[in-house]
C-alpha cells in the first residue's frame, strides 16, 4: 500500500495578525519549541508515511528554512523523504496557486512518480495528534473514494467549517461550506484520504472548469456528492484545534498547561519533531517563582512565570511577573515588567517596569476582525521603552521600536 | 590551514566509580542533556576542523550510540568526518587493545598518513571548557613551536599531583615536565591537549612505538624537551576534567548554576550533542523550583532545589530534590527526598524513599529500582 501525504502550507493566516506578517501560518511557533506544521510532519512520519510534500506558497523563507532536508523527521532519505513544492513556471503556463484543488493539480507530476494508492491531503496550520493508517483502514474498509475526518463541534460555531450531513452508514450525503445556517455539527478537520485514481481524474476535470474556484471544499467535494461517489465522514474523537485566530492560538498554547492536558506533548510514544535551536537547559535561580508553566531550553527565569508558554532562549529578569501569556523565542522581559495575556512574538524585548494587559476591555481601534478580546500582541523584533503601560487589546506591530508613552486598550502603534 | 583532530576517549582509569562501570568517561552525561564529548568535539568543529578520530576501547557502546554518523556535530561528512577508531585483531595470537595514548595513534596510521592535514590536534574526551582552537594555532605558529601543550594554573592543591605539571620559562617554552609527581613542582598543569605538526608526530611516533613506548608524555614528550621546542599555552578560562572524582564531577555540574560559567561554556561557541526530541519542560502548578538547570521533557510537580535535572527526569508530587544531580529518565515517586546525590539514568526512586548523602555525595547506580 503506498501512500503519499500532501500538506497545505501555503495559508497566509491574515487573523494571526501581525505574527504572519513575516511568515505563513504553518511556520508559526507553537508549544515552546515547535512550529504549527510540525503537528502534522510527525504525525505522517509516526503512521510511517515518508513521502510527504509540502505546497508552499506565502512568504516561504521561513517555513523552507525550518523543513530543510526533512532531516529533524528522518525525511531526509535516498526514495521519497520531504519535498517542497512552491508554484512555478511551466512552458505552457505559469500561476499561483488558485485554490487548494489547483495546488495539488499542479503537483500530480509529483504523486504519480510514487504511482501511490491513496493520496494524503493535510493541512498544515492544525495541531493534533492522529494515526493516519487509522483513518487509511477505514477508507479501504468503507471503500471509499474519499474519506473526511470530521469532528462534532458546537453548535453555535458551525458556521466556522465545512459542515458534513450523513446518513446512519457514515456516507456523506450532503455539504455545506462555512454555512450560514449549519444542518448539523459534524465539521470537517481539513484531512481527507483519496483513492488516487479518483482523485487525479476529479482534480483534471475540475482544472478544466473554467467555473470552478479550484477549492476542495467549494467544488471538488460538491462535485463527488453531485457524481454519487462514496464519500464517507472519519470520525475523530482527540484533540484537533485550528490556531487561526490570535484566541485560539493562545487558548490552545495554555491548554497544554494543565496536569493532564488534552494534547500531550510529553509523551514519547508518539513524539513532535522539530528543527530546534540548540541551547542549554533552562535554567531557574533561587528567586524564581513559576507554576503551571512550560519553560523551553535557553531561558533564564529570575522573576515569576505562572501559566504561561515561554518558548526557547526568553529571559525573565528578576522581579518581572509573566502571567497567562505566550513568549516566542528570545524574548526579553526586563526587570519590574509586569505582563498578563500577552502573545509575544520572536526577539522582543519589554523594557523595565513595562505594565502589559492592565485595564479595561476596548474594542480595537485598528482592526476589529482580528483583534477583538482582552489579549495583547507584541510583533516581532520591536523594543517596548521602559515605565510605559500597555492596556488590554492592543497591538503593538513588528520591528516597534519607538512608542511615545502609555497605549491604552484597544490602542496600536504599527 | 588544515588540521586532524583526535579524541582520546579510551581509559578504563577513572575516579567516578559507578559512573564509568558500563560506559567510557567520555559518554558520561553532563549537565542534563550533554555527554563529556561534546565539549570537546563541539569545540574542534567550531574551531573548524573536519576531520576527527575517536580513539576509544573500553565500553564503547554508548559513546559510538551517541556519536552515530556524527550528524549532529556536522561530522556526516563525504570528505573528512567522524572516524571511530577501535582497536583491532592484527594476528590471531595478539588480543587487541590499545597500550597507551601514543600506541594507540600509532595504530591508526594510516589515518594520518592517508590525510592531506598538516597538523594534529590531540584532545581528550572527558574535559569540559570551551576554547577557540584558533588561537593555540597562531600561538604555535608564531612561536615557531615544535609542540604546543595547553596549560593551566591550577590552584586545587588536593588533585594537582594528578596531574602532569610544567616549569616554562618567560617566553613559554616548556623547561621541565613532570607526570603526575609526588611533590609539588609547579602548579601549571598540561591539560592533555597537544597541537602538533603531523609529519613531526609521525616521526616522533616511529621513533618510539616500535621501540616499547606507549604514552604520548612520557615517551614521546618528557624524552624530547631538550631537542624539541615544546611550548605551554596558558588557558585562562573554565576547565574540569570530569573523570578524577565524584566530587570533581559533581561540583562540574554545579558549576553550571553560575550564570558566569554558563555564559563562558555555552553562549560563547555553541555546544553540539545528540538531540532527543523532547518536549520543553513542564513545571506544574505545585511545583517549586529554586536554583535549578532543567532540561527538555522533565515534568516537576515536587520541590527542587539547587539541582541539575537531565532530560525526561520525572519529579512527583511531594518530592524533594536538593543539592542533586538526576540523570536522563530517573522517576523521583510521591514523598521521595533526595539531598546531596547523583542518580544515575533510568532510576525509579519509589513513593517516601530516603536518599540522603550526609558527609559525601551518594551515587545510585544506572537502572536502579529502590
Amino acid at each position: 500500500m503506498n501512500v503519499v501525504a500532501l500538506i497545505l502550507a501555503g495559508g497566509q493566516g491574515t487573523r494571526l495578525g501581525v505574527i504572519t506578517e513575516y511568515l505563513a501560518k504553518p511556520a508559526v511557533p507553537y508549544g515552546g519549541k515547535y512550529r504549527i506544521i510540525d503537528f502534522a510532519i510527525s504525525n505522517c512520519v509516526n503512521s510511517g508515511i515518508y513521502n510527504v510534500g509540502v505546497l508552499t506558497q506565502y512568504r516561504p523563507h521561513v517555513l523552507n528554512k525550518h523543513l530543510g532536508i526533512g532531516r529533524p523527521w528522518d525525511l531526509d532519505i535516498k526514495t521519497g523523504g520531504l519535498t517542497i513544492l512552491p508554484p512555478y513556471v511551466s512552458s505552457t503556463d505559469q500561476s499561483w496557486y488558485m485554490g487548494t484543488a489547483d495546488a495539488i493539480y499542479q503537483n500530480i507530476e509529483y504523486i504519480d512518480n510514487y504511482d501511490p494508492d491513496f493520496v494524503l491531503i493535510l493541512s498544515g496550520d492544525h495541531i493534533y495528534k492522529m494515526d493516519y493508517n487509522e483513518m487509511i483502514d477505514f477508507h479501504i474498509e468503507k471503500n471509499a473514494d474519499a474519506t473526511i475526518a470530521c469532528m462534532e463541534v458546537p453548535i453555535n460555531e458551525a458556521h466556522r467549517f465545512g459542515i458534513m450531513v450523513t446518513d446512519s452508514f457514515g456516507k456523506i450525503v450532503e455539504f455545506q461550506e462555512k454555512p450560514k445556517e449549519p444542518r448539523g455539527n459534524l465539521a470537517s478537520l481539513g484531512i481527507y484520504v483519496y483513492s488516487w485514481n479518483v482523485l487525479k481524474q476529479l482534480l483534471i476535470d475540475d482544472a478544466n472548469d473554467p467555473n470552478s474556484e479550484h477549492d476542495f471544499g467549494k467544488n471538488i467535494i460538491p462535485k463527488m456528492l453531485e457524481e454519487k461517489n462514496n464519500l464517507v465522514a472519519y470520525n475523530y474523537e482527540g484533540y484537533w484545534r485550528d490556531v487561526g485566530t490570535l484566541e485560539s492560538y493562545w487558548e490552545s498554547n495554555l491548554e497544554l498547561l494543565g496536569p493532564l492536558p488534552l494534547l500531550n506533548i510529553h509523551d514519547i510514544n508518539w513524539k513532535i519533531y522539530t528543527q530546534s535551536e540548540e541551547l542549554p537547559p533552562s535554567f531557574v535561580s533561587n528567586n524564581a517563582k513559576l507554576s503551571s508553566s512550560l519553560i523551553s531550553e535557553g531561558c533564564e527565569i529570575h522573576g515569576e512565570v505562572h501559566n504561561s508558554v515561554l518558548f526557547q532562549g526568553v529571559i525573565v529578569e528578576e522581579g518581572a511577573i509573566v502571567k497567562d501569556s505566550v513568549i516566542m523565542n528570545k524574548c526579553i522581559i526586563k526587570k519590574g515588567a509586569y505582563i498578563e495575556k500577552v502573545i509575544i512574538a520572536e526577539n522582543t524585548e519589554i523594557g523595565e517596569n513595562v505594565k502589559i494587559g492592565i485595564g479595561e476591555f476596548k474594542e480595537s481601534q485598528y482592526n476589529k476582525k482580528i483583534y477583538n478580546s482582552d489579549l495583547t500582541l507584541i510583533g516581532f523584533n520591536s523594543k517596548i521603552p521602559s515605565n510605559i503601560t500597555i492596556g488590554k487589546n492592543v497591538v503593538i506591530g513588528n520591528y516597534v521600536t519607538e512608542i511615545n508613552g502609555d497605549v491604552p486598550s484597544g490602542g496600536y502603534v504599527i | 590551514m588544515k588540521v586532524l583532530g583526535l579524541i582520546l576517549a579510551g581509559s578504563s582509569k577513572s575516579g567516578i566509580g559507578k559512573l564509568t562501570q558500563k560506559r567510557a568517561s567520555a559518554a558520561v552525561p553532563i549537565f542534563g542533556k550533554y555527554r563529556a564529548i561534546d565539549f570537546t568535539l563541539s569545540n574542534f568543529v567550531n574551531s573548524k576542523i573536519k576531520k576527527v578520530g575517536v580513539l576509544t576501547q573500553y565500553y564503547p557502546r554508548s559513546l559510538m550510540d551517541h556519536l552515530g554518523s556524527g550528524k549532529e556535530w556536522d561530522l556526516d561528512r563525504k570528505t573528512g568526518g567522524l572516524f571511530i577508531l577501535q582497536p583491532y585483531f592484527k594476528s590471531k595470537d595478539e588480543i587487541p587493545v590499545y597500550k597507551g595514548t601514543a600506541d594507540a595513534i600509532f595504530q591508526n596510521m594510516t589515518l594520518l598518513r592517508r590525510g592531506d592535514e598538516d597538523f594534529v590536534l590531540i584532545g581528550s574526551g572527558d574535559h569540559i571548557y570551551n576554547f577557540d582552537f584558533n588561537k593555540l594555532y597562531r600561538y604555535h605558529l608564531s612561536h615557531g613551536a615544535d609542540i604546543t601543550i595547553l596549560t593551566k594554573e591550577f590552584e586545587d592543591k588536593e588533585l594537582l599531583n594528578t596531574f602532569g605539571q610544567v616549569v616554562v620559562n618567560e617566553e613559554g617554552r616548556i623547561l621541565e615536565f613532570y607526570e603526575k609527581p609526588k611533590e609539588i613542582k609547579s602548579n601549571r598543569i598540561s591539560l592533555g591537549i597537544y597541537f602538533i605538526n603531523k609529519s613531526l608526530l609521525m616521526e616522533l611516533l616511529y621513533s618510539t612505538v616500535p621501540n616499547g613506548g606507549t604514552d604520548i608524555v612520557h615517551d614521546v614528550i618528557i624524552p624530547n624537551l631538550e631537542k624539541l621546542r615544546v611550548y605551554a599555552y596558558d588557558f585562562k578560562g573554565y576547565w574540569s576534567n570530569i573523570k578524577k572524582s565524584i566530587k570533581t564531577y559533581y561540583q562540574t555540574n554545579m558549576d553550571i548554576l553560575k550564570s558566569e560559567i554558563r555564559r563562558e561554556l555555552f553562549y560563547n561557541k555553541k555546544i553540539y550533542t545528540k538531540l532527543k526530541d523532547y518536549a520543553p519542560p513542564k513545571i506544574n502548578i505545585n511545583a517549586k523550583v529554586e536554583n535549578a538547570f532543567i532540561a527538555d521533557g522533565v515534568i516537576i510537580n515536587g520541590f527542587v532545589k539547587n539541582s541539575i535535572i537531565s532530560r525526561g527526569v520525572k519529579i512527583k508530587a511531594g518530592a524533594v530534590v536538593e543539592n542533586s544531580i538526576i540523570l536522563q529518565d530517573t522517576i523521583i515517586s510521591e514523598g521521595t527526598v533526595i539531598r546531596n546525590a547523583i542518580i544515575d539514568k533510568d532510576c525509579e526512586i519509589r513513593e517516601g524513599r530516603k536518599i540522603i548523602g550526609e558527609n559525601e555525595i551518594i551515587l545510585i547506580e544506572k537502572g536502579s529500582i529502590i
